[in-house]
């Protein structure tokens, strides 16, 4: 009994030493990343670590972690030993910011503001169209059904809201236009799923709906989850500009020294290679030569920022999504 | 029961040897000594534990909300949203477990007065709620009664639709609570004595006289605590509930709901404001409970 249960205690102890932060190596760097980035890391990891390999820097691993944007940034601040993270949204780094573990300048230290890829809400429709859905227009008109992600609970949901809102405003209508629109929207509604995948499951598996609001690089995980022909993607006139923006985590590379690494991996993603890697899963490359190759998929669209039509982000979050908010407003008026 | 306790009094005793070789003074011992050594150790250990696993976190949750003003606290307790989200979570949790109330004990009866073949694998069905992930009862009930689903096909041409409104979320309340009643009811089904309602019948009761006036009464404390545990937990559930709840805000959206959209706006004031209500619900729910059992017991010991 004896010499097994020290063996069990060294077991365990040997364990925690495996998993606690210090014993990582140089080597290893943790990406904490959204739901939807898995097959796209999965690939530029590969990628990064033979490039490394190919200089004769030592053995190299990159794990990652996946999950809804904004609770990755809260996992990571309360002490997520992440090095790098990777946003679909400006405002989960700037919460990372505003709480010190992001540098308050991470704007500023990479190309393009921290973006190295962009994308965009488009629709998603039924075989053949059968309802002719071509714009945001098209949305609002009786009978017609549309899933989306509930702007509370997923990041998704507050960029097709955004979109349909400077939808309105791009054709020059007034905020108070804009709110009738998307009020009217969302009376389309029948299921405000909780996130990006979940509306792709309502939409495709429970099969409700005429239409899914979704993200551009959602449609290459439809065709591989469901086949190819089961949608048809449409493109709207004008749509909302997504920003994938990326940051080291100060906290984590200055206590594991591996800031030149980190640094290294993310100035991949806006090398070539990184870039073509990130048009092949529909996120819209920063390089315009990359993005041309990719037209064919990546259908040259009008885009606007929420800086054009919200201010900013926390601008965006404070008036449209706090309680109390716009979209509060749209709902409480239901009843 | 005691001669189970008999034998953890002398399984401890051997090994523990304070005075192994004083077989005479062992009657005199027995009386004081406890299974576990030491009154102060273990209470002390009780309540070390207890504080680590559950007081400091919900400590936690409380100190968190002195941050706030009450004012403050107020305001985001009661936002239309969350007003609409109690209803729903708590109303569908009441009705599921009124529901779970009646078939439970249907199930419970035929499980200790009938055999069947077959029964073993019905009994061990009763608990598969309990082991399985809550999210997998959820998909799986979205997928039978939604438009498209096994059961939802034949409903919707009636109009009646099952999954993402409101029946859904009962329907999944339902589900997750149905053990609690059975699993409460059936031991005390199991001792109640059938001579009892054979010496009703003789006496000339008719059969819902024996139900109202011999076996009600015996199982009714049992019963309320089936159904405190599954109104308890269906407020609290979540897993289950979002697949098929639709989640429309002011319709569909249960509390758990709206605390993460919180949370995912980083509000978390506004998140703990909601979680504090619910904490205070099921620690009034719980009380509750524990008062049920306590009557039951008493119940147990006098009555029978």
């Amino acid at each position: 009994m004896k010499p097994s249960l020290r063996g069990l205690l060294a077991v365990f102890a040997l364990l925690t030493l495996l998993f606690s932060p210090w014993a990582l190596a140089q080597g290893t760097l943790l990406n904490v990343s959204f739901d939807v980035s898995r097959e796209f890391y999965r690939e530029i990891n590969a990628a990064f670590v033979a490039q490394q390999q190919q200089r004769g820097a030592p053995e190299l691993r990159i794990d990652m972690s996946h999950a809804g944007s904004s609770a990755q940034a809260r996992s990571v601040a309360d002490g997520l030993h992440a090095d790098v993270v990777s946003m679909n949204t400006v405002t989960d780094i700037e919460f990372l910011a505003s709480r010190g573990v992001v540098a308050a300048d991470w704007r500023q230290r990479f190309p393009h503001q921290a973006v190295p890829t962009t994308s965009t809400m488009l629709f998603l429709v039924r075989q053949g169209n059968p309802k002719n859905i071509r714009d945001w227009s098209d949305l609002v008109r009786p009978g017609v059904q549309v899933v989306v992600v509930n702007p509370k609970t997923g990041g998704n949901g507050r960029m097709a809201y955004l979109a349909a809102w400077g939808y309105v405003r791009s054709k020059g209508g007034s905020d108070a236009d804009a709110a009738a629109f998307v009020r009217q929207l969302y009376r389309n509604v029948p299921v405000l799923a909780r996130g990006g995948r979940d509306a792709t499951g309502v939409f495709l598996q429970r099969n409700i709906g005429d239409v899914l609001v979704t993200f551009e690089s959602e449609v290459i995980s439809v065709e591989r989850e469901f086949g190819v022909g089961h949608v048809d993607v449409v493109h709207p006139s004008v749509s909302l500009l997504t920003e994938n923006p990326v940051a080291l985590v100060e906290r984590t590379v200055n206590q594991r020294g591996s800031r030149e690494l980190a640094t290294a991996y993310l100035n991949f993603l806006y090398s070539e290679q990184g870039q073509e890697i990130a048009a092949r899963h529909h996120f819209r490359p920063r390089n315009p030569e990359v993005l041309r190759r990719h037209a064919q998929t990546l259908r040259p669209i009008r885009l606007f920022t929420v800086e054009q039509y919200f201010g900013s982000w926390a601008e965006a979050q404070r008036v449209h999504f706090n309680d109390g908010g716009t979209f509060d407003q749209i709902f409480e008026a239901r009843r | 029961m005691a001669t189970a306790s008999t034998l953890v009094l002398e399984g401890t005793a051997a090994p523990g040897g304070r005075k192994p070789s004083a077989p005479q003074a062992r009657p005199k011992q027995r009386a004081v000594k406890r299974v576990l050594p030491g009154f102060h150790l273990a209470l002390g250990y009780t309540v070390f534990y207890l504080s680590l696993i559950v007081l400091i976190p919900l400590a936690a949750l409380i100190l968190k909300t002195f941050e706030m003003s009450w004012a403050e606290f107020w305001e985001a307790a009661t936002t239309p949203r969350a007003l609409a989200a109690y209803r729903l979570s708590f109303g569908a949790a009441l009705l599921a477990a009124l529901f779970n109330l009646v078939f439970g004990l249907l199930l419970a009866w035929v499980l200790v007065r009938y055999t069947f073949p077959g029964k073993k694998i019905v009994d061990a069905l009763v608990d598969l709620p309990f082991a399985l992930p809550t999210a997998v009862a959820g998909i799986a009930l979205a997928a039978i009664l939604a438009g498209n689903g096994w059961i939802g096909q034949f409903f919707e041409p009636l109009g009646i639709q099952l999954a993402f409104n409101p029946t859904g979320v009962v329907i999944a309340l339902i589900f997750v609570g149905l053990p609690f009643v059975v699993r409460t009811v059936q031991p005390v089904l199991q001792d109640a004595e059938r001579e009892l309602e054979e010496a009703a019948q003789c006496l000339g009761a008719t059969r819902l006289q024996i139900f109202w006036r011999v076996i009600l009464p015996t199982i009714i404390p049992a019963l309320m605590t089936g159904f405190a545990m599954a109104f308890a937990r269906g407020v609290g559930e979540f897993g289950s509930v979002i697949f098929i709840a639709g989640n429309i805000p002011m319709v569909s959206e249960i509390v758990p709901l709206v605390i993460i959209g919180r949370l995912e706006a980083f509000d978390y004031q506004g998140a703990v404001a909601l979680a504090s209500v619910m904490l205070l619900f099921s620690f009034v729910m719980l009380l509750a409970i524990n008062a049920l059992q306590g009557w039951q017991r008493s119940r147990a010991g006098g009555g029978l």
